[in-house]
């Protein structure tokens, strides 16, 4: 009787069924070993946030393929799970929730709107998951979040307007109007530069809340005093091109106070778009300055070639599309804080959230280098927000030119919270 | 700034305000005067006729008072046509019912708006003014183009009144309104006028989003505040009338302008609520509305 393939004996049907499965249970073994770390991203694609969420997804896609040609965090491949909040609140805490619950992600990072933040983090605090924000609120250093949320990546605007007030009183004037959108983030603004610029002899004369969702600014620019020596503006959202314009408008050829933008005004928004020529020669805070300057570091090249954007900050394939380049640099520098941490911790799964938030608050210098292009950084494991140096840049010839740079020490303030102390 | 300037900048704010206003609230007052059909969708043609504006003025060569001009006819015809499609889709497959229908227009509403997000995407685009003029006032300066859109939209809203008082179309439409079946027993083909007034109503939200494109920008999200306002309008003007929706369009925007210039934008908003929660209370019809 003859034997094949046709007719198997038990012996080869036994062998063969038991080289198939460890055939195919081997991909699963060697997967395990290499199983790849899972960042959640709260995005605002859509919304009043999303010229910002088109950039902070495309800096955090350059980052992660850098991370990942170099190897992953401790050996493991990365990647990144970007979902929509569409900049809502209440949208956020449920994205932080899919993300960690359905997606199984070890952390969410990635949000910038503070009113987000404030949707978004109590909910982390809840899951217990390390939740990471880009967002420059003073909301994490102020002790109003909890153990869980950290802000590593970008400086807040209480640092920012420490550095700025000397300034703006010693070369612009020091009666100050200002105008900013009123909610968290604009309330930081006016409590902070008012305290600061009093430090500074000066005073605030006037302060002018726009809704976040506000279209139409004219009417506000009559309640600007006609003493204001410096008018301080700050806006966002997608009517920030509408604000500087009817701010030409109103003002246009007649006498006008020094103005001192922060950058949010005008991120995304390409500085010689006609009907903003009268900010020729006005001021702005830049965290990251969207020009490349003159005396840039060594990492600035090889960062802006990475994330696709030229030397005038829009991107490489659209000259008309302008970045956000003042903020999106933070999801670059969280990402690679994280593997910093990771690496640090021995971070081997969600098991380990705890250790790894001990070993971020255990991080405290951060030095330039292509993991930081916007520059050298100090971590305080105690407050959970970072600090760094600031850029004044001047509009020259309808370009943004860095005239000023602060260190990172006149950022400094003492801390308003110890989150160490706090349970886990 | 002292008080003349001051008051003076409010008027010409409000004057904007009122005349998009006019304009957007007139196609919503149309459609239910003459279908009986509450649009909820309206600002969704609003926020149409703003993205096709930016869509039509990036694809014309031309310079950009051209473009802007072709974007003023195109952007408006192809919003008509939605609408109409819309109407004979949808509309009247429900037979004009008033409930189906406001359901039906909330969906729409939010067909239009995601296809807006997915077709052009979630972030706000600037329109090039057709010209860069500034007026120099001793006190302040203000945009020559916000004066042209006060004037061109008094134009179109003359143009409309003629429209409907003088031709034959317009009678057409009133003897509609009046009397359905009536007018359907003297032979008017009852289906086209609604079709029309349909589309009517959608290009004169739309026109209203061109016009103001080049002040604000063209975004998915924009449609939601003229519609809320048109209701305002309409309720406190009488649904149907266009005399009462012209005079509520001013009564509003320049009131908006003054009390948000000398108070806060939210009083302005609070009183207008106030106004439309007394109109309903004491004259249910509005001010100029027929008796129910």
């Amino acid at each position: 009787m003859t034997r094949g393939l046709l007719h198997p004996t038990r012996r080869g049907l036994l062998m063969a069924g038991g080289a198939g499965f460890l055939t195919a249970a081997l991909p699963g073994y060697v997967g395990a070993q290499a199983a790849p770390i899972k960042i959640g991203f709260q995005l605002h694609r859509t919304g009043i946030g999303a010229a910002y969420g088109r950039w902070y997804e495309r800096t955090a896609q350059a980052a992660l393929k850098a991370i990942n040609d170099a190897g992953g965090i401790a050996g493991r491949p990365v990647e990144i799970l970007f979902e929509d909040d569409a900049t809502d609140p209440k949208r956020g805490s449920e994205v932080v929730d899919k993300l960690t619950q359905s997606d199984g992600c070890d952390l969410v990072m990635g949000t910038l709107f503070s009113h987000v933040v404030m949707g978004s983090a109590p909910r982390a605090g809840e899951l217990k998951v390390p939740y990471l924000v880009c967002s420059e609120g003073y909301h994490v250093a102020s002790g109003a979040l909890n153990r869980w949320t950290l802000q590593p990546g970008i400086t807040d605007v209480r640092a920012q307007i420490s550095t700025m007030a000397p300034w703006v009183a010693a070369n612009l004037g020091k009666k100050v109007t200002m105008v900013f959108p009123d909610y968290a983030f604009g309330h930081d603004h006016r409590d902070f530069f008012t305290a600061a610029i009093q430090a500074q002899g000066g005073e605030v004369v006037a302060q002018i809340a726009v809704p976040p969702t506000e279209t139409s600014f004219t009417r506000y620019f009559p309640q600007i005093p006609a003493e204001t020596e410096v008018l301080y503006h700050v806006m966002v959202g997608p009517a920030v091109l509408t604000f500087v314009k009817e701010l030409g408008e109103f003002y246009g050829t007649g006498a006008k106070p020094a103005l001192f933008g922060f950058i949010d005004s005008l991120e995304a928004v390409d500085t010689a778009t006609p009907g903003l020529e009268f900010l020729e020669g006005s001021h702005f805070w830049e965290a990251h300055p969207r020009v490349k300057a003159a005396d840039a570091g060594e990492h600035e090249g090889h960062y802006r070639t990475a994330v696709g954007v030229d030397d005038n900050g829009a991107s490489v394939s659209d000259a008309k599309d302008v970045s956000t380049y003042s903020h999106m640099f933070s999801t670059w520098e969280t990402l690679y804080f994280i593997k910093q941490a990771m690496e640090a911790s021995g971070y081997s799964g969600p098991g380990d959230r705890q250790k790894l938030v001990e070993a971020m608050e255990a991080t405290t210098d951060l030095p330039y280098g292509i993991e930081r292009p916007q520059g050298a950084k100090r971590f305080n494991g105690k407050t959970h927000q970072v600090f760094g140096s600031q850029h004044i840049s001047q509009v020259q010839g309808g370009r943004l030119v860095k005239v000023h740079t602060t260190t990172i020490d006149e950022g400094l303030y003492e801390d308003a919270v110890d989150y160490t102390t706090m349970s886990f | 700034m002292a008080f003349g300037p001051f008051l003076l900048l409010a008027l010409m704010e409000g004057l904007v305000t009122a005349a998009i206003l006019a304009l957007a609230a007139a196609g919503l007052s149309l459609v239910f005067g003459v279908m009986r059909v509450v649009n909820v969708a309206h600002g969704e043609f609003y926020m149409l006729g703003a993205v096709l504006a930016w869509a039509v003025t990036t694809m014309f060569p031309g310079p950009p008072a051209l473009a802007f001009l072709a974007a003023v006819i195109i952007a408006p015809l192809v919003v008509a046509a939605l609408a109409a499609a819309a109407d004979g889709l949808i509309l009247k497959r429900l037979n004009y019912d008033p409930e189906a229908t406001i359901v039906a227009t909330i969906g729409l509403l939010y067909i239009l708006q995601q296809a807006a997000l997915s077709l052009y995407g979630p972030n706000a685009n600037p329109v090039t003014a057709p010209f860069e003029w500034r007026i120099q006032l001793p006190w302040f300066g203000y945009s020559g183009y916000k004066l042209f859109v006060v004037a061109a939209a008094g134009l179109v809203l003359l143009a409309l009144w003629q429209f409907m008082t003088r031709t034959k179309a317009g009678l057409v439409m009133r003897a509609t309104q009046v009397d359905r079946s009536t007018a359907q027993a003297f032979g008017i083909n009852v289906d086209r006028v609604y079709m029309g007034t349909f589309a009517l109503g959608a290009g004169l939200a739309a026109l209203a989003g061109v016009l103001i494109v080049p002040i604000q920008q063209a975004q998915y999200l924009m449609g939601h505040d003229p519609l809320l306002l048109s209701f305002i309008v309409v309720i406190i003007g009488g649904l149907g009338s266009l005399r009462g929706t012209l005079i509520a369009a001013l009564i509003i925007g320049l009131s908006d302008g003054v009390i948000s210039m000398f108070f806060t934008p939210t009083l302005a908003k609070i009183l207008a609520t106030l106004l439309v929660a007394m109109v309903l209370v004491f004259r249910p019809q509005g001010l100029f509305g027929a008796k129910a």
